[in-house]
């Protein structure tokens, strides 16, 4: 197939359209809108038949790789299959044709979607109610502080303003603690990535708000001391934020909310099997203990004694944290998901990725330098390949994964090692297809000993090669009109 | 093995200063340059500005990282390196040359509280 | 262990656990203690089959009901185009992730790189990000923009004629990050220049944030606004309807710095408040501070044109606890959505929307001030696709009588205030129709 390169705006011809629209029976001749308030400049947008577009998007569809296409082992991004009775049902107009200012009688089937998949968050989760509204996982990290600091100042503790992340977290944690105004304290990981309890108990005083954590931790192992941390951080006064971004391996197994966590946030696109959409939309929920429901931002969505949902605006409630209720269109797909699952199938969910993963570090740690040993959970991680003397690193290896039409995993993240390599399959994937990744990556291993300079100067058989990204950032091209005249 | 020159100073976080005059040149260490990358954009003060020893001046970025700037010395901007505005690679090619800030300091005294060449390259071996 | 999404046989389940050493599944687990592992099943409803699926959603969806709508407040029933759900639905789009590996993420990276383009053409502004949370979440991160683009200033005025939920989360967002925000007094309507020059006086004013068309509709005039602000070392944000600036005087024209807001009147289906996006635009000078993906064009090792994520070094998983924000992903998807709908609408039809909703709307409102129930709220006050008029009627009776008729009339503000939004979807006839239903004894 012939490569395709074009912006739509290089299929523009003047006079040529897209649309039609009804006729403009109003008979209105003046506008009301005087000149010094109207656009001055041209409106330079494309120009295209129904067709040119058509053509056009369709051809840059073909140039991505999505779960779709083939296994996309992407570690702590959950890249489970996005099933398509999913879509069917966000694209109901029953749904999409809905007001969110219409009145309450004439949404009640939004309402009771939101309520429902909120009651069955938190059945899952172990928590006592969820907002759905955050839109995003980071959002919900966001939301989920607010309410940790919320509940402190309700209390008129106004001291802590500290949360304990520990260092080997990933970046959007110290980030949302700082939008949400509290100060980072780093707890230091163990070997093994875990907390480490003696570190962490100097720094539990009357300063802290609480602690973030993930469960299982960024190598994906297992906390066991969760009970001990949780015990001491409620000792001292703080709360327990759960981050959810690695839950799947936990569903049908250990509930958060059972652990001691006080509040946490789902990645609905990761566990619960929304598209991830090249970048969103994604939704954030956020769940919390008993004690904090009255904290959640507003609006929040009940049920009174006769089954009719309502909209309420608590007056505890941190505020709003989103125009409306949130990302509606990935509750449907999400609800969609539970219910197809069950409660007889979700359970599996967790064992099945759990097992995935195990299988595969088992089979390549001969030629994969596994720091950590032991069973994992969702995911493991890798330190680059056993022997290094090629001088072959795992950008290299990640980019060589896709010559073989896989995606690559995370890499360089955790940052606990040099070579970090995270791999994560998701309980979707068969025994076939690991097998298949398993081969390749030992055929890289091979290739890095034997013929380093192929992997070296991988990919070699993608639609475009590496990329200059010093001079992107350089001299940043941002949209079209800089790009043609820098051509000029 | 990053060069170290030993007629400036250095901060832990990886800043020279360098004094001539009434004034002092600050910039970052080779060994920071060469850790950073390549560098696509440094954040400059502004010519005005009150700087303050250890206080964040500023910040430079590759495509990959980004690190703050940390005064070395107290006292007014009175010059910058304008050249790193279209080419901040300079960095890359003698990070010694191509200062990032000129200051008008205040005190000398303040130098006693940075490094001197060899302390500095002890701090780059680890 | 079965079903339709999770692959392994009871043969599967055995050879993988044989190959990693352990007896049974149980063993994977082995390590978490006792007392936190769940007993028993999830008190979640039982599986469905796909048929059974359908009847459930369909039953829930009939809960709801689709109405002809007179109401905007910020979300506006304009028209979708049938292509942008077909293409949307090409999986190669929507089962990828955020394209961190550009050698096989062209078609989302050039996606993006046309959204930037577009958005950027409608404000005016140099840079646009690849989107945001909604056009709430965008206008608080324009606060934070300010704030740090000010360095030692933490004050931002914000109008009151920005629309209330806008204000809300600003305000959740201020309180939380500690940034003191003024909302400046509203005035016949519009914003109050008098009040925002008094609070620039004090000299500690990071920014001002201000809205196109405002939150009752009014296409307020900023002339001075950016001369002033600037003068007293703020930036100017505006909050506008992108849909509106194929028409009116862009943030780039009135002077800002940045320019954010909801991307829903782009074509997006109301779907009870989202997913929309919202979008973020700032001029060169403050790209750096501006959050979120951003896509660049560059070359590949062939010399091929092609895109790719850049000035990643702002952002939050480098930059950790110093970023600007810690927004990671956005809406990609709706950005897509946004870009087909401008490529398709192009230059004329963009302009020939908000002919046919501000024609629609003046018919409205020319009908309901003939009827002698209405009267202007802000007179004489310039209005395009929305506008509020005052009555003695009861708006509340008046909507339920609507909504039994299958429309949603418009929003009651209060005191005898309603605002209207007209968009091209409506028709004369059906302009007619909410009027009669209105007025009639």
């Amino acid at each position: 197939m012939k490569y395709y390169d074009k912006l739509i705006f290089e299929l523009s011809r003047p006079g040529r359209k897209g649309y039609e629209l009804p006729k403009n029976e109003y008979g209105i001749n003046e506008c009301s809108i005087p000149a010094e308030l109207r656009r001055e400049a041209s409106l330079d947008l494309p120009e295209v038949s129904e067709l040119d577009v058509v053509r056009h998007y369709t051809n840059l569809s073909t140039k991505n790789f999505g779960v779709d296409t083939g296994f996309y082992p992407l570690g702590s991004c959950t890249m489970k299959y996005n099933p398509k009775i999913n879509e069917e049902v966000s694209a109901m107009p029953q749904f999409n044709n809905i007001h969110p200012l219409q009145s309450e009688d004439s949404i009640q089937g939004a309402l009771e979607l939101y309520y429902n998949l909120q009651v069955a968050l938190s059945n899952i989760a172990g928590f006592a109610e969820f907002t759905l509204n955050p839109y995003a996982g980071a959002h919900g990290e966001l939301t989920g502080l607010m309410v940790m600091r919320q509940y402190h100042e309700s209390r008129g503790d106004f001291k802590r303003t500290k949360v304990i992340i520990p260092n080997s977290a990933h970046g959007t944690n110290p980030a949302s603690a700082m939008v949400a105004g509290l100060q980072v304290v780093e707890v230091k990981s163990k070997p093994n990535g875990s907390v480490d309890v003696e570190d962490l108990k100097p720094l539990l005083d009357d300063t802290i708000a609480g602690i973030m954590m993930t469960n299982p931790n960024t190598l994906g192992m297992f906390e066991v001391e969760i009970m001990e941390i949780a015990k001491l951080v409620h000792e001292a006064g703080g709360l327990l934020y759960y981050d959810g971004a690695n839950l799947n391996p936990l569903l049908g197994k250990v509930r958060p909310g059972d652990m001691g966590f006080d509040i946490m946030h789902i990645n609905i696109h990761k566990t619960f099997s929304t598209p991830h959409g090249g970048g969103g939309p994604g939704s954030g929920p956020v769940g919390v203990a008993e004690k904090l429901v009255d904290f959640l931002p507003n609006p929040r969505v009940k049920k009174n004694d006769e089954g009719r949902f309502y909209i309420d605006c608590g007056k505890d409630s941190l505020g709003s944290v989103s125009t409306f209720f949130g990302n509606f269109g990935v509750m449907l797909r999400a609800y969609a998901y539970i219910l197809t699952l069950g409660k007889e199938n979700l359970k599996n969910v967790g064992p099945m990725a759990t097992l995935n993963a195990n299988y595969i570090k088992e089979c390549l740690k001969d030629d994969y330098l596994l720091p950590i040993d032991g069973v994992c959970k969702h995911e493991m991680v890798f330190d680059g390949l056993k022997d290094k003397s090629t001088g072959v690193t795992t950008l290299n290896i990640a980019k060589r994964l896709l010559d073989y039409g896989f995606h690559a995993p995370t890499i360089y993240f955790p940052l606990l090692f040099h070579e970090s390599m995270m791999i994560e399959p998701t309980e979707t994937e068969s025994l076939e297809t690991l097998d298949e990744f398993i081969e390749v990556m030992h055929k890289v291993a091979k290739e890095a000993r034997e013929t380093p300079d192929d992997v070296k100067n991988a990919p070699l058989t993608t639609l475009v090669r590496k990329l200059d990204e010093t001079g992107a950032a350089k001299n940043p091209i941002l949209n079209y009109k800089t790009l043609k005249a820098n051509a000029q | 093995m990053s060069k170290v020159l030993n007629d400036v100073r250095y901060a832990e976080s990886h800043e020279w200063v360098r004094i001539e005059g009434e004034f002092a040149y600050v910039g970052i260490s080779d060994y920071a340059q060469h850790a950073l990358g390549n560098i696509v954009y440094v954040d400059m003060p502004e010519v005005g500005d009150e700087v303050e020893q250890g206080e964040e001046f500023g910040a430079v970025e590759s495509v990959k990282a980004a690190s703050d700037l940390f005064s070395p010395i107290s006292g007014e901007v009175v010059e910058i390196n304008e050249a790193l505005e279209d080419a901040p690679e300079l960095v890359n090619e003698d990070a010694y040359e191509n200062w990032i800030m000129k200051v008008k300091f205040n005190d000398a005294a303040e130098l006693d509280n940075l490094l001197d060449a060899e302390a500095y390259a002890k701090i780059c071996e680890h | 262990m079965s079903n339709k999404f999770i692959p392994h046989t009871e043969e599967d389940i055995r050879f993988m656990l044989d190959r990693i050493g352990v007896k049974s599944i149980d063993d994977l687990y082995a390590e978490v203690p006792e007392e936190v592992k769940l007993k028993g099943d999830y008190n979640i409803p039982s599986a469905m089959s796909e048929i059974e699926i359908r009847k459930y959603f369909n039953e829930l969806g009939s809960k709801n009901r689709q109405l002809t709508i007179f109401a905007g407040g910020g979300v506006y029933d304009h028209y979708s185009p049938s292509v942008i759900a077909h293409l949307l639905s090409r999986s190669e789009f929507y089962t990828a992730y955020t394209p961190y590996q550009p050698e096989i993420s062209q078609g989302t990276l050039q996606y993006i790189f046309e959204y930037q383009s577009m958005i950027s053409e409608l404000n005016g502004m140099e840079c646009t990000n690849a989107s945001m949370y909604d056009g709430a979440t965008a206008t608080a991160e324009a606060m934070f923009m300010m704030v740090a683009s000010a360095k030692k200033k933490n004050r931002v005025v914000i109008s009151a004629t920005v629309a209330d939920r806008v204000i809300n989360v600003v305000k959740t967002y201020a309180k939380f990050r500690g940034i003191d925000l003024t909302v400046a007094p509203e005035k016949d309507g519009i914003t109050d220049f008098d009040a925002i020059k008094a609070e620039l006086e004090a000299g500690d004013v990071a920014g001002v944030i201000v809205a196109t068309p405002n939150k009752y509709g009014i296409v307020e005039d900023y002339t001075g606004y950016a001369d002033t602000i600037h003068a007293a070392k703020g930036m100017l944000a505006i909050n506008a309807d992108p849909s509106a600036l194929a028409v009116l005087r862009t943030p780039k024209e009135w002077g800002a710095d940045i320019a954010c807001g909801d991307g829903q009147s782009l074509g997006m289906p109301l779907c009870f408040g989202g997913p929309y996006l919202g979008y973020m635009s700032c001029s060169s000078a403050t790209l750096r501070k501006m959050p979120g993906r951003v896509v660049g064009a560059t070359k590949d090792a062939d010399g091929k044109r092609a895109f790719v994520l850049t000035l990643q070094a702002r952002e939050q998983h480098i930059r950790r606890e110093k970023a600007t924000s810690n927004i990671c992903s956005n809406q990609s998807l709706m950005a897509l959505y946004a870009t087909i709908y401008m490529a398709l609408m192009g230059k004329e039809g963009m302009k020939e929307v908000n002919r046919l909703s501000a024609d629609g709307a003046h018919y409205l409102y020319n009908a309901l001030l003939a009827t002698g129930k209405f009267e202007p709220a802000f007179p004489g006050k310039p209005f395009l696709k929305e506008f509020v008029v005052k009555t003695s009627l009861d708006i509340k009776a008046v909507n339920k009588k609507l909504e039994e008729n299958g429309i949603m009339g418009g929003l009651d503000l209060g005191n005898g205030m309603v605002a209207f939004a007209v968009t091209e979807k409506r028709t004369k006839a059906e302009i007619d129709r909410l009027i009669t239903l209105m007025t009639e004894e």
